[in-house]
């Protein structure tokens, strides 16, 4: 059917955001846009910022693993030192890499930024040229699972600087800042474990379980991973809002103005 | 009738009492729709009063108008319960199944557009060919399953293991994700790019524990499944409720990355096997 051409009268005008469509389509790519405007445009500052990333026992979220020699020594990993810049620059490419390739992320903001489609059965610009992932630079959204292998240790540093979030002056504690980084450990986690690149490398990528070596833990894999997968849109968000409020709250406690009040 | 021009003008109006229809009794009232008439080359949307009752659904208004006022609407169906996929159209601009969209889910508060599917060439009225699907579909690599596990020629397999091309069987062949799909709709790749349902037809098949082939290469060059951009449109409309996205495309998209985007994964693989 390669002439096939659409019945243009029915819809007369093929113009970007053209629609039949009576309910408020451009609402959930409008909220999108602004949702991950705001979330961006504060990671990036707070990412550049360089400050006030650290409140002891609290490491910002985006300063972990904190690699460079100016990190305080608390939280100080390789300790490099020919790196002039935010410390949080040094792993910022992998978290970006991460979200950005994700498959979830891709759909908000192809439809969010790019409108194509801006919503289901609204016009969008009709270029003939359209690649969609078949080419550069969309081609390189294969490279997602790298990004989760990058992933996978900065978690287990998240998890490592919640445990220590729970200790005050070498003995346990639980500070407000505790339940903020956990909550946020787990919501990282929550996003990490539904990955479809995970979901398919524990086990997805098996037809025949039972002609396979474990069989059990492959399938027990691929559910676990299946049940956050069903929500990774839940996960993406709360976990993308709540890092960027962790790290808010620990650089307010840096900075003195909120003061962290202990709970045990 | 009125006759409404293709950009919603309405040109005239009549009530179906003027026309010598029966006045509504009580649980009955009148509801206009904006239905599709005429070909590719010519055709304007027409609208129609008719009078609904509750549990009605949009084909029973297609019907009786059908009946009613005009005998000529060309509108394809079958079962009238959401299993043939003959039934699939554009209601208030949303690819559904008029047999299973009920009236008390259409806003009342303005005609409800009835329009054919927009990807494929229209027949007349809300008919449309999707001819060009059943070819796509005698092109997927068959479904090759292993030798048999016994001798009397069966397999032996376990339940949770068919789960996942059991959820891609659910599919009715209703052509809504193909008429969705901006790929199609919008940007023609009826040459290059197989369209969500078939996607699902190949997941049916490269999921399915006995299946041996490989579609890898078939799902990437002639598939086309790079074009997809997973922005989920198929998902939202299929009326079987088949995660189309997160089911089927996403995990034979990654699938292809197993084969040609993933160097280390192969060198694994590869040192694995010796
Ligand atoms: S997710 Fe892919 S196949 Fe489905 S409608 Fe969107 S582009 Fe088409
Ligand atoms: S996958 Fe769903 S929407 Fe697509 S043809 Fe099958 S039943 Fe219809
Ligand atoms: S698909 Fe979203 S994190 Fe991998
Ligand atoms: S008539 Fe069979 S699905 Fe609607």
């Amino acid at each position: 059917m390669a002439s096939s051409s659409p019945p243009l009268e029915v819809l007369p005008s093929t113009r970007l955001g053209a629609t039949q469509r009576i309910d408020h389509w451009w609402l959930a790519p409008f909220a999108v846009a602004v949702g991950l405007a705001l979330c961006g445009g504060y990671a990036t500052w707070a990412i550049f910022q360089g400050q006030n990333y650290f409140a002891e026992p609290y490491l910002s979220p985006f300063y972990s693993p904190c690699l460079s020699a100016e990190c305080p020594a608390e939280v100080r990993l390789l300790g490099i030192t020919w790196w002039p810049f935010s410390p949080a620059i040094l792993i910022m490419g992998a978290i970006l890499g991460f979200r950005g390739t994700c498959y979830y992320y891709r759909k908000a903001y192809y439809r969010a930024y790019f409108m194509d489609p801006p919503a289901c059965a609204v016009e969008e610009h009709r270029g003939s040229r359209y690649r969609g992932e078949t080419a550069f630079p969309w081609i390189l959204q294969n490279l997602h699972r790298y990004f989760l292998y990058l992933s996978i240790p900065i978690l287990a540093f998240l998890w490592y600087d919640t445990l220590l979030a729970f200790r005050f002056d070498g003995g346990f504690g639980i500070g407000v800042g505790s339940v903020v980084l956990l909550t946020n450990v787990v919501l990282l986690s929550g996003y990490l474990f539904g990955c479809h690149s995970l979901r398919h490398l524990v086990g997805g990528r098996t037809d025949c379980y039972s002609c396979s070596r474990f069989p059990e833990a492959r399938h027990g894999a691929w559910r676990i991973s299946s049940i956050f997968n069903r929500h990774h849109m839940f996960w993406a968000w709360t976990s993308l809002v709540f890092v960027c409020l962790t790290d808010l709250y620990v650089r307010l406690v840096a900075m003195g103005v909120l003061s962290d009040p202990r709970l045990i | 009738m009125s006759t409404v021009d293709a950009t919603g003008g309405v040109a005239a109006k009549s009530s179906p009492a003027a026309e010598g229809h029966p006045v509504a009794t009580p649980g009955q009232r009148e509801r206009s729709f904006r239905i599709w008439r005429g070909t590719a080359e010519k055709g304007e949307f027409v609208e129609y009063t008719t009078e609904v009752s509750e549990g009605m659904v949009v084909l029973d208004a297609v019907h009786q108008i059908q009946a009613e006022q005009a005998g000529d609407l060309a509108v394809r169906w079958n079962c009238k319960a959401g299993k043939c996929g003959s039934c699939s159209a554009e209601i208030n601009g949303k690819p559904r199944l008029m047999c299973m969209t009920r009236l008390s889910e259409v806003p009342d508060d303005q005609p409800a557009t009835i329009a054919p599917m927009r990807a494929f060439p229209l027949v007349r009225d809300l008919v449309t060919d999707v001819s060009w699907n059943y070819e796509v579909n005698r092109r997927i690599p068959a479904f090759q399953p292993r030798k048999p596990d016994f001798e009397d020629g069966t397999w032996r397999m376990h339940q949770f293991e068919v789960d996942r091309p059991q959820e891609m069987r659910k599919c009715i062949e209703c052509f809504l994700c193909q008429d969705v799909c901006h790929v199609l709709r919008s940007h023609g790749k009826y040459d290059g790019f197989i369209g969500p349902a078939f996607l699902v037809r190949a997941a049916a098949y490269e999921l399915h524990p006995l299946d041996t082939a490989d579609r890898a290469t078939y799902l990437k060059d002639e598939g086309g499944i790079g074009y997809c951009n997973i922005t989920k449109c198929c998902t939202e409309v299929c009326p079987e409720d088949i995660t189309i996205t997160d089911n089927a495309i996403i995990p034979l998209k990654e699938r292809v990355v197993d084969r040609y985007y993933d160097p280390i994964g192969k060198l694994v693989q590869l040192i694995k096997r010796k």
